[in-house]
């Protein structure tokens, strides 16, 4: 393979790994860093299930090029926690039972995340339309809105 | 006598009959009954059998025991998704 | 093992309360593992070549260039995959469909796989394999597949000796419906057409298999069920089934669709070939071409009743395409169409049909929802002919304890009438709608099944309780089974882990589909604890060197009985398994169970739809479902099957679709085409949990799973057509559709 050295941040931490031109960002992620928690559902940027920042935006890392990372800052689901202590959308995720087969959960964690570092207070339409590029097969989103709601006001009241 | 009902291609193996009366206590013994006064069932024992007892459906328990006067289904082992 | 299963109407502790599941942290962290998630050393990547028409025969595939190409380490087609099948014609079908044999028999179906050191190596190598086609006429409507000068897809299926598409033909029902008909005040008689879907599951099928030259293999696969999944692989692959090791991925989804294999059997021939590691992982564009969609289906409904409400006939003649291998879906659909009522005349009649699409696999439900969508869709038409109220109508003609049903049997208890009367009770029904809204209802039935269930229950020296199950967790079964652990043993649910095994660590288990999951391994599980307990006792009897007939077990602890032994203090689980080195060793449950009688389950939704009559566009504004589950050992996530089924059935109502063109291909095999709902398409969906106990399950559960997804495709067309004026027949009810619909209307 002849690969490109990308030199890049991830979840903090200082991460080099090579990989071709044209190989997606979704795919350096899972198959040389080794951070599985992205998920592929498409591969055409329909799905939000390889969700991640990228400079603080909301993207979906198999529309990103492997190579389009160097020298910037990604964030993935891993990065999410901190240390042992869960994002309280994780959390609530789990006691509001918002994941069935828990696939698009880690897309939906980022991008629920996202909108809530810069919209403290959704209604449930924002809500709704900021979550519509990320699919869910199995519950019907109502769960998972619940959770973003419930979420939302536990961080408003922290501040 | 357990009336045995048949749906689909398993008539045309029983001769095009609907209704038959096999004598059989459990559901192996039906089948074995069956296939004695029918030999072409078998391949369809193979691909697998559903049985219906007077209202339950069974797809592998075979020791099942049949009342006397059960009403008997048997269709192609059908699933789910 | 003849344990007792019947109902014990017994008090909860644990069972029932909404605890947090015990995979939960996995899956928010980005830890659990699925299908694609696997890797090992030396790994290859395998990519499938597949056949861009619909129907072709193979006169030549050469894969010298693409085996010469280096870093490719195995090329495989048909040739690799003598045909072991003894004449099992299901078995040659499924070796059929994961590898093209003489023919391609619709757009997608793959002849050729390789496993190269990369994908960039694996893509040249496909484009280096040359495939001399000739290309065959196709077919692909269902109703066009049945005509005489149908080109024919399968040559072995045959009707009155002749070849034809129409693999079987099915008929249920009971009574006279001419007579039945004769009798009726009123009578309609309809047409309908859906069309085909996918399950949609947002995983990919993916695995990582591994096979040595000694024939022993390892298998980690996305799957319905891992145990059935080595039952096949082995068999197409001539291995013995006890030297193919399958482990389940955590699974991204399935509702059916992994109940099959698709791209398994070849993932193990090309590292059988390759001798190393070949990990497949399917695209998109293939999962929705090449794996098993729903069937599309063209149904004739005719319902005949008396001025009273009263149904005098019913009749149904269903046409279920199978896609290019013969199934029985036509048959589930004839079955499930009139399973709601109690008719005295009815006859039910289903064609399954083949036509050059993919080989149909079950959806939840299979076939239900259709047959459902034309029947209740109708009872909708004679309910406004007679003037009476839809709820009253089906209530007055709804299937209880005692009723012949439409399919045979004669049922026990039943969910029908209580989820009619919730229907008719709940504040639903009494919200006012606006312009352009319309209100919609309809009922559906599915079967559930038991099945074979094997389970361990292992207590560790420090009292905390292994479960071992070997049924797939496909919505947060762990959580229950635990719960259903703790309540047996008395201790507290997070004193339990549920694992769910590999093939080589315990007896067989059947998929987790049928809505059995719960069921199945949950009756397991109680007995597994039941046996567990009786173990313990019997250490306690030891410990206080008392006779075993006075220790009882209750509230987590051995207790001594009877006046002799009054003052000795109880022991606890914890205790007891501390001390089991010197009491006998280690200390387990098992249970092997077929369990059976996972009854049969109803339910009823309620939807309001707001339809734009200048787009055609509809956005579905309250949903309600109502439906019996037994006991719900976990409220969540019965909510959560009743909530994803709802939506489901939502997208195939009112957008998702297979669309062919006229060269037989698919064109829309993506998720941007193939639309569905995402989540501001979608209200909260509200949920009533019915509980009228099963009574062949000790705990009263019943399979939940399925059921949700059978009434919407009616309720939303019901709804739809009160809010347009004009009745829908034809799913999907996307904006093109009800704009035609109201075109014709006005010219």
């Amino acid at each position: 393979m002849a690969g490109v050295l990308v030199s890049t941040t991830i979840n903090g931490d200082a991460v080099d790994f090579a990989c071709p031109q044209d190989e997606t960002l979704l795919d350096s992620l899972r198959d040389r860093v080794g951070l599985t928690g992205v998920k592929e559902g498409c591969g055409t940027g329909d799905c939000g299930a390889c969700s991640i920042t990228l400079d603080g935006r909301l993207v979906c890392s198999c529309l990103v090029l492997g190579v389009e990372a160097n020298g910037r800052e990604i964030t993935t689901i891993e990065g999410m926690a901190d240390g042992n202590k869960l994002h309280p959308l994780q959390k609530n995720f789990i006691e509001h039972a918002a994941l069935q087969c828990g696939i698009c959960t880690p897309g939906f964690l980022v991008a629920a995340k996202a909108l809530l570092d810069r919209n403290s207070n959704p209604t449930e339409e924002e809500i709704r339309y900021a979550l519509a590029g990320n699919l869910c097969r199995c519950t019907g989103y109502d769960k998972i809105v619940r959770a973003v709601q419930a979420s939302a006001k536990e961080m408003r009241r922290k501040r | 006598m357990p009336q045995v009902k048949l749906t689909g291609k398993f008539r045309a193996a029983a001769d095009d009959a609907d209704t038959l009366e096999i004598e059989a206590r459990t559901i192996r013994e039906l089948m074995t009954r069956l296939v004695e006064r029918y030999p072409l069932m078998d391949q369809h024992l193979d691909a697998g059998i559903a049985v219906a007892i007077d209202g339950e459906i069974y797809r592998d328990n075979w020791s099942v025991e049949i009342p006397p006067d059960a009403e008997v289904f048997l269709i192609p082992r059908i699933q789910g998704g | 093992m003849g344990h007792d299963t019947s109902y014990t109407d017994q008090e909860f502790k644990v069972v029932g309360t909404r605890v947090n599941r015990p995979d939960g942290i996995d899956k928010v962290t980005g830890r659990a593992r699925y299908g694609a998630d696997a890797y090992a050393p030396g790994q290859l990547v395998g990519l499938f070549l597949r056949s861009p028409h619909a129907h072709a025969r193979i006169k030549k595939i050469d894969t010298s260039r693409a085996e010469k190409l280096k870093g490719v380490k195995a090329v495989v087609t048909s040739a690799d995959l003598p045909d072991l099948t003894d004449g099992n014609r299901g078995l040659l079908d499924i070796l059929e469909n994961c590898m093209a044999r003489d023919r391609a028999l619709y757009d997608g179906h793959a002849v050729a796989a390789v496993a190269a050191i990369d994908r960039q190596t694996a893509k040249r190598a496909l484009k280096l394999i040359k495939v001399t086609y000739q290309v065959l006429p196709h077919v692909t409507d269902v109703d066009e597949a049945m005509k005489p000068d149908a080109p024919i897809v399968q040559e072995y299926v045959a009707t009155d000796g002749l070849p034809s598409n129409v693999s079987q033909v099915n008929q249920f029902g009971h009574g006279d419906v001419d007579k039945g008909f004769a009798e009726a005040d009123v009578i309609v008689e309809k047409s309908y057409k859906t069309e085909q879907t996918h399950q949609g599951y947002i995983e990919p099928h993916a695995c990582l298999a591994s096979v040595s030259p000694d024939g022993s293999g390892e298998l980690w696969v996305t799957t319905q069920g891992h145990f059935g999944f080595r039952i096949n692989c082995a068999q197409l692959l001539g291995m013995d089934m006890a030297k193919l090791k399958v482990t389940a991925s955590e699974i991204g989804g399935g509702f059916g669709g992994k109940t099959h294999v698709w791209v398994e059997p070849v993932a193990l021939a090309l590292s059988r070939k390759a001798n190393r590691p070949v990990k497949v992982v399917m695209d998109r564009d293939e999962v929705f071409k090449a794996t098993g969609p729903t069937c599309s289906t063209s149904v004739d409904i005719k319902i005949g009743a008396k001025k009273d409400g009263t149904i005098t006939a019913a009749s149904a003649v269903l046409r279920y395409q199978n896609g290019a291998f013969p199934a029985i879906w036509g048959m589930l659909g004839a079955m499930t169409s009139f399973a709601c009522y109690d008719l005295k005349n009815v006859k039910s009649v289903g064609y399954d049909v083949l036509c050059n699409r993919p080989k149909v696999a079950a959806y939840r439900a299979p076939s239900a929802p259709m047959a459902a969508f034309g029947v209740e869709s109708t009872m909708d038409l004679v309910a406004e002919k007679i003037g009476m109220n839809p709820v009253d109508f089906r209530i007055k003609n709804a299937a209880k304890e005692g009723t012949l049903a439409s399919y045979g049997p004669t049922y026990g208890p039943i969910g029908i009438g209580p989820t009619l009367e919730a229907v008719k009770n709940h504040p639903h029904m009494r919200a006012r709608l606006g312009k352009n809204q319309g209100r919609g209802m309809a009922c559906g039935f599915w079967f559930n099944f038991g099945g074979q269930t094997c389970t361990d229950l292992n207590i560790g020296l420090d009292g905390s309780v292994t479960l071992t199950v070997g049924t797939v967790d496909v919505g947060g079964s762990r959580a229950s089974l635990c719960l259903i652990a703790a309540e047996e043993l008395g201790i507290p649910y997070e004193q339990v882990k549920a694992n769910v095994a590999d093939t080589a660590s315990l007896g067989h288990n059947d998929m987790t589909e049928g809505s059995r999951g719960t069921f199945s391994s949950g009756m397991a599980t109680i007995f597994a604890a039941r046996d567990a307990i009786e173990v313990m006792r019997s250490r306690a009897a030891d410990m206080w060197e008392i006779p075993l007939d006075d220790v009882i077990w209750e509230d987590g602890q051995a207790k001594a009985v009877g006046k002799k032994h009054g003052n000795l203090p109880t022991l606890s689980l914890k205790e007891i398994a501390a001390k089991s080195p010197n009491t006998g060793g280690p200390i387990a449950g098992h249970n092997e169970v077929v369990a059976d009688n996972a009854g049969v389950s109803f339910a009823s939704h309620i939807c309001d739809v707001e339809v734009d009559p200048e787009t055609g566009a509809t956005k579905v504004i309250r949903y309600t479902v109502v439906q019996d589950a037994g006991k719900a050992i976990h409220p969540d996530y019965v909510e959560g099957q009743f909530q994803g089924g709802a939506a489901q059935g939502i997208g195939w109502a009112l957008n998702e679709e297979y669309i062919y063109g006229d060269d037989g291909r698919l064109q829309n095999a993506g998720f941007l085409d193939y639309r569905i709902p995402v989540c501001s398409d979608l209200p909260f969906i509200d949920t009533k949990i019915l509980e009228i106990p099963n009574p062949t399950h000790p705990y009263g559960v019943r399979g939940v799973g399925e059921t949700s997804i059978v009434p919407p495709l009616a309720a939303i067309g019901n709804a739809v057509s009160n809010a347009v004026g004009v009745r829908m027949d034809h799913i999907p009810m996307s904006p093109p559709r009800i704009l035609k619909a109201l075109e014709e209307q006005n010219s």
